[in-house]
């Protein structure tokens, strides 16, 4: 079975990795951070002329019609430059939710604005007091005239501060959770940046005018699959986030000097940067496993294979991010230096789409993943 | 895991599968499956029937009974043997003395040894480990001098595993007291009928005896008994040890028991239901399995890697495999302990009880025993300590 990337994965990676090493150093980063939108417009631009933003769309929406593994290589790169353009807010989910659930007009009438860079998209499905249930949503969607009417609240709306149009879960008359297509203009916005720098909004829908995407009674899988999707490349960003992270660490220990010699001589330190080397290890390895499983066709076992990624993600992240803290000492606490940026972003995706608990339960409850055969 | 695998490999694992659960007799696989203690007899007869089919040294040169597999052949191999049950062909032997005489012994060692020592016809053991020679094992002391056609042996071997049933015993021994300590080391294969040898049992905390002190007093080896060149013998040893860079790993074996103790967990009640299902239990189970796939799919990693840049040096990375592998065997040899809980705790040599007490349930006489015992893996084949040394200067260049 072949494990590593296809030469063309490894271009495109080559690629994204080569704009951004020369475009997003730490301290160009931290002007972004520092500028109104918190992201930068010309560097989009850049990622729809390198494809980047149309990657999994058919060609006829002005896509590139590749795969999901080649989004897990974008992201891998997107996470070791902690990029702060909103890529997964509109291209990973708003794009990838358009292209499974919405109807070919819709796709035509979205998609390519996408892949061109024009259009900005965020998926709203959390609710305040119900955790990341996709189905526990007091949001309403009632039919009005040709379309809908949505009421509601959603908050931690990932690029919900810039997007022009939003996809929101609300639950129709006839109890299905649908996905509705409303207008940025159509909703009132709490717009904020979140702990790792990445824009976002709480949004309220008073009888917001909507159009539903694609047949709310299918919208509930088409959800599901695409975040597993999301789920999988974010754990490949995570990955590449956790490499900094270790790399800048040994860095710095072979640089620090302390007591007339580089603190890498010391013993309890090198034995702390090997432990979050296993971390990394075992997270690259289920970042692979979730990568391979989006092309499994039993979604069962796909879902327990990408949650089962994600569980391991989080918990290698959460070491070495705090490893990496404590070994670089007070340098690392401060905001100046990247290394808590890097913590700061893979904390907020262990908070994404469930955390690592309600995942372990999810795992456990469906029997686990190694069974008899 | 099988989306990991091609069909051709899913097919080879079908067909392993097939061959274990057939031709290795079920009472050893079944008695071994409820945590019975390996026997002699149960390596020999197993080994013995691989053997006649082929399937006892895969990875050795074809011309001394090997298949031509890929990495990945081989680990299923290992693998499926494991989940059967199946007691693995002798590592002495198959991993360990096998490949090194196979590569650098002369065509008279070989012939003398291989088909033997596939066969299981000699059972050997590994003499490496000194009292004073653990982690630091290129300070040996072990003595081999001259004399003649023959070697003399003097010093002493420790952990010696097995060395109770074993016929011969392939040794590290300084053959150069002046040469700087890795260069004057032999590699030497001794009759462990020689006069001179002796074999001292250590008992071990879980009550059993698996290692051994052996003691060499005026031993004489004759000379033709000496593997390739002398004072080479600290390559053979690097060359053994880097040898099996993904078995470390012990994934099938911890797979296996993680297996039993879902099983057992189903059967035991728990506060009125099954434990399997008490959520906190579960949780702990549920993140062993997690870690346990992510080294599975380490070990294939390093196998598609081995298959692309073919076998040779070590690779630091099975360093990952060995530490992480040893944490996660002994995890599992903790739950199956929560699982036993009050019925784990006698100390029993058999399960047999008076007439009128209900019977013991499975588990209960091995439980403990086996969690005591397996604190061993993070300390043998280089401590955890080690690995982490290893990985920080080899990986990290610290």
């Amino acid at each position: 079975m072949e494990l590593d990337l296809t030469d063309e994965q490894r271009m495109l990676g080559d690629a994204v990795n080569s704009l951004l090493d020369k475009r997003y150093d730490a301290n160009a980063r931290l002007k972004l951070l520092e500028s109104d939108d918190g992201w930068s417009r010309e560097l989009w631009k850049q990622y729809a002329e390198l494809g980047l933003l149309g990657l999994t769309f058919d060609e006829q929406y002005g896509g590139a019609g590749m795969g999901v593994g080649e989004l897990a290589v974008v992201m891998e790169a997107f996470g070791r430059a902690l990029v702060l353009e909103p890529f997964l807010a509109t291209v990973v989910l708003g794009g990838q939710l358009v292209a499974a659930a919405g109807t070919p007009e819709q796709k035509a009438a979205l998609l390519p604005g996408v892949a061109s860079g024009e259009t900005l998209l965020a998926f709203a499905a959390v609710e305040p007091g119900s955790r990341w249930s996709l189905t526990d949503i007091a949001t309403t969607a009632s039919p009005a005239g040709d379309g809908w009417e949505l009421t509601g609240e959603k908050i931690a709306v990932v690029g919900g501060d810039s997007a022009e149009h939003l996809l929101v879960t609300a639950r129709t008359p006839d109890d299905v959770v649908g996905l509705f297509l409303v207008s940025g203009a159509d909703v009132a916005r709490d717009t904020y940046r979140m702990q790792d720098g990445l824009g976002a909004a709480d949004v309220v829908l008073s009888s917001a005018p909507a159009q539903a995407l694609g047949s709310p009674a299918d919208a509930l899988d088409h959800i599901e699959s695409v975040l597993d999707v999301a789920t999988a490349v974010l754990c490949a960003e995570s990955v590449g986030a956790m490499d900094r992270m270790l790399w800048l660490t040994v860095d710095y220990l072979k640089t620090r000097v302390q007591f007339g010699q580089p603190i890498a001589v010391f013993q309890a330190l090198q034995h702390r940067a090997s432990d979050m080397f296993v971390s990394l290890e075992q997270a690259r390895s289920m970042a692979l496993l979730a990568r391979l499983a989006l092309a499994d066709d039993d979604v069962a076992e796909r879902r327990r294979s990408v949650a089962a990624a994600k569980i391991q993600i989080d918990v290698s992240a959460r070491h070495i991010s705090q490893e990496a803290i404590q070994l670089h000492g007070g340098i690392g606490m401060t905001m100046e230096y990247p290394v808590g940026h890097y913590a700061k972003r893979t904390a907020l995706i262990a908070k994404t789409f469930a955390d690592t608990d309600a995942l372990v339960e999810a795992v456990g409850a469906d029997g686990g993943l190694i069974a008899e055969r | 895991m099988d989306i990991a695998l091609s069909k051709q490999e899913r097919a080879f694992a079908e067909r392993m599968r097939t061959f274990f659960s057939t031709e290795i007799p079920a009472e050893i696989r079944d008695r071994l499956g409820r945590g019975g203690h390996t026997t002699r007899e149960d390596i020999v007869t197993s080994q013995r029937i691989m053997n006649e089919h082929g399937l006892a040294v895969p990875h050795w040169p074809v011309e001394w009974g090997g298949q031509d597999w890929t990495p990945v052949q081989r680990h299923l191999w290992s693998e499926e043997m494991l989940l059967a049950h199946v007691p693995p062909p002798l590592a002495f032997n198959s991993a360990m003395v096998g490949p090194v005489i196979a590569t650098f012994g002369s065509e008279d060692l070989k012939a003398r040894f291989l088909p033997k020592t596939a066969n299981l016809d000699i059972w050997w053991c590994q003499g490496f480990s000194e009292p004073n020679a653990g982690s630091d094992l290129a300070s040996l002391k072990t003595t081999a001098v001259r004399e003649g056609d023959d070697y003399i042996v003097n010093g002493q071997k420790t952990w010696t595993t097995l060395a109770q049933w074993a016929d011969w015993i392939f040794c590290l021994v300084r053959t150069d007291p002046e040469a700087k300590k890795q260069r004057g080391i032999s590699f030497l294969l001794i009759d462990m009928s020689t006069p001179g040898v002796t074999v001292r049992p250590i008992r071990l905390i879980d009550g059993g005896f698996e290692v051994n002190e052996v003691f060499f007093e005026d031993v004489r080896v004759p000379a033709d008994q000496l593997v390739g060149e002398e004072n080479s013998g600290w390559d053979y040893a690097k060359f053994l040890l880097g040898n099996e860079r993904t078995g470390v790993a012990a994934v099938g074996q911890t797979k296996a028991r993680v297996l039993r103790i879902k099983r057992l967990a189903a059967q035991t009640n728990s506060g009125g239901r099954p434990l399997l299902d008490d959520p906190l239990f579960r949780a702990r189970l549920t993140k062993l399995e997690v870690e346990l796939t992510a080294l599975e799919m380490s070990v294939l990693r390093v196998l598609n890697t081995e298959a692309k840049i073919g076998p040779g040096k070590p690779d630091p990375v099975s360093s990952v495999l060995k530490l992480k592998g040893s944490e996660l065997q002994q995890e599992a040899t903790e739950l199956l302990v929560d699982v036993l809980g009050p019925s784990g705790l006698a100390y029993r040599e058999s399960a047999d009880v008076p007439d009128g007490f209900a019977a013991l349930p499975e588990g209960a006489l091995d439980a403990l025993p086996t969690y005591f015992n397996w604190r061993k893996a993070s300390i043998y084949s280089g401590s955890s300590e080690v690995q982490r040394t290893i990985i920080a200067k080899a990986i990290l260049k610290l």
